[in-house]
């Protein structure tokens, strides 16, 4: 490695992780000032677990990504079981658009859609509809995942299972599914992070008494910065990057199943 | 083992006019077949030439575009694969990944209303059948390939089918496993007395096991008979090749003489036994004289010819020589060293014949 490209790569790194760096030292700040260092000390975890409103929405946020990954992971699947299985049928091109366009939208534009459909249907906003709003772009990243993971699968597999006497229901419960487990799992806890971080649709679509974690730690940022968002924001990163590592985990365990 | 079956006049299946097109191309072109009660057949053909889609459409996995498949009486051409009583064991062995050996060789047995303990005994009797006691608990990644074999075998066994299909089903074992399991694989056959339908590309394989050989070509079945005839009497020049290197001597056809025909080559006039193929042709058409090498002698005899010695192959039980003619073709001939003494070497002249019985005059 020459000397240029080591500094470029610690630039590039430094430019891409310093900021997150800092927050996660000054969350062990002691100081009640955010740019003074006053020494270590947990204190800031302490009152972050005293805070009922923030832990409040952290439980929202939890519910929500759990209830709009479930939904994610079973719409999802049937999309990519359609697309791999049944060849090119009319509207395939169209229904691969529809699947793959709410991952490309812009955020405010399919926030501010889902609010004028839900205002249109007169729905009371609350947990429901950011679960459903959640659920909608959640379904794309599942259906890429477990696409890719059917593209590999070995259809002559199905086949001796039918051959052996298992109906279709048999047949997808006992060897279909089994054997894209994994990437249902890994697409599951995609959507479950994508859900997690969201600020932006949740705030569109969020009524009275849902506020998520995310939306929480936004406005308490607005009246000023604590090193208790610090705390919690550290938290969020942690959560979030063991759900990654987890999901790309899964992944890779997708070649080791597959050989026979 | 196997279930026992009503004697009847109705052969144990019956395909009557299959054809199957994909697309603009035909896969399985009329097909039309009879096969016997506990009859070993092998579908032998090129890559590509629809013997593996002949057997998807016997297995249910495809469906023909017109014809009828019965197997013993009932009629199977409209039926799902799990409705079949018919079992395959796949090329690729299509063993369940995430399932033991055991498991594996359970999963057809569960749904048929055995009990547990039931189920339990014929496994242990399927793994008894194929020798692989102590391997029950194993995932098929913890085998090897020829354990593999035998599960797949074991698995396509277990529902007792009344005929088993197997695509190319020593495809994937080496030269030494092949031979054996085939002596394995046609013990087994007897035994059970279960029909078998094996798709393979190798024409030694297909001798080695079957009782008849099906030779298919571009969808279409173009000779069916026991591996005798089919190397000795082919029907066609493409089935003389398909079944074993062949000498083919163009020429035209002469008059009928004693039950043989001569044959006026370009090496010189030659009597051999002509094929029922030749009945219409008369005197003046093209033909060519198929010959194996085995057949074709050093010394002088009948149909006596002469070349230059080009080339001498020693493989260990044979010499396989070539002989370039006076009109530049190259012929070939095999034999047993146990004959040989000395011989030629490369340069001599040579002086070649075959007995008019050897010889099986096909349609240019």
């Amino acid at each position: 490695m020459t000397a240029f490209n080591r500094i470029a790569l610690t630039a590039g790194l430094g430019f891409l992780y310093a900021p997150i760096l800092v927050l996660i030292v000054y969350s062990f700040n002691d100081s009640r000032l955010v740019t003074v260092w006053g020494g270590f000390s947990t204190r800031w975890y302490g009152v972050l677990f005293g805070d009922g409103p923030l832990l409040a929405s952290a439980l929202v946020s939890l519910k929500v990504a759990t209830l709009a990954a479930a939904i994610a992971v079973a719409l999802g699947t049937l999309a990519a079981l359609a697309l791999d299985r049944h060849g090119r049928f009319t509207g395939r091109s169209v229904f691969t658009g529809l699947l793959y366009a709410p991952m490309v939208m812009p955020e405010v534009i399919t926030g501010l859609s889902l609010l004028l459909l839900f205002v249109g249907l007169d729905v009371e906003r609350g947990i429901p509809t950011i679960v459903i709003a959640h659920a909608t772009f959640g379904t794309g990243f599942v259906a890429v995942v477990v696409g890719a993971r059917l593209k590999g699968f070995d259809r002559s597999l199905e086949e001796a299972a039918a051959d052996l006497g298992a109906s279709p229901a048999r047949v997808f419960l006992t060897v279909t599914l089994p054997l894209i487990a994994p990437s249902l799992a890994a697409g599951f806890l995609l959507a479950f992070t994508l859900s997690l971080d969201d600020l932006v649709i949740a705030s569109f679509v969020s009524g009275p008494g849902a506020t998520t974690l995310p939306m929480r730690l936004y406005s308490q940022v607005r009246l000023g910065v604590n090193p208790e968002i610090n705390a919690a924001s550290t938290l969020l990163i942690g959560a979030v990057s063991l759900v990654v590592l987890a999901a790309s985990w899964l992944g890779a365990r997708r070649g080791t199943t597959e050989t026979v | 083992m196997p279930i026992p079956i009503p004697q009847s006049l109705e052969p144990l299946l019956r395909l009557d006019g299959i054809t199957k097109s994909f697309g603009a191309h035909r896969a399985v072109d009329t097909v039309s077949l009879d096969l016997a009660q506990g009859e070993f057949f092998c579908l032998l053909g090129p890559s590509g030439c629809g013997k593996s889609t002949l057997l998807r459409l016997l297995a249910g996995f495809e469906t023909p575009d017109a014809g009828m498949i019965r197997l013993g009486g009932e009629d199977l051409t409209g039926l799902p694969p799990h409705r079949r009583p018919v079992n395959m064991m796949f090329q690729s062995y299509a063993l369940f990944p995430h399932m033991s050996v055991a498991q594996n060789l359970a999963y057809g047995l569960q749904g048929l209303g055995l009990s547990r303990s039931a189920i339990a005994e014929r496994v242990e009797g399927l793994v008894r059948l194929v020798k692989l006691e102590g391997f029950e608990r194993r995932r098929p990644d913890k085998l090897s390939g020829g354990q593999r074999q035998r599960v797949a075998l074991a698995r396509a066994l277990a529902r007792e089918p009344r005929l088993l299909l197997l695509d190319e089903p020593l495809g994937a074992l080496d030269r030494a496993l092949r031979e054996e399991t085939q002596g394995e694989l046609r013990a087994l056959q007897r035994r059970l007395g279960t029909g078998f339908v094996v798709v393979t590309h190798d024409p030694e394989e297909a001798m080695a096991l079957a009782d008849r050989i099906g030779v298919m070509d571009r969808g279409r079945l173009v000779q069916v008979g026991p591996p005798r005839e089919l190397y000795e009497r082919p029907a066609s020049r493409f089935v003389a090749g398909l079944l074993g290197d062949v000498n083919l001597i163009a020429g035209l056809l002469g008059l009928a003489d004693g039950g043989l025909r001569s044959v006026h080559t370009e090496l010189g006039p030659v009597r051999a036994l002509a094929s029922e193929a030749l009945a219409g042709a008369g005197p003046g058409d093209p033909v060519v004289v198929a010959l194996r090498p085995e057949r074709l002698r050093l010394g002088v005899g009948d149909n006596a010819l002469s070349g230059t010695l080009v080339d001498t192959a020693y493989l260990g039980d044979r010499v396989r020589r070539r002989i370039r003619m006076a009109d530049g073709t190259i012929l070939c001939a095999s034999a047993s060293l146990l004959d040989e003494a000395g011989g030629p070497v490369v340069g001599d002249s040579v002086s070649l014949g075959f007995a008019p019985q050897a010889g099986w005059v096909l349609p240019a």
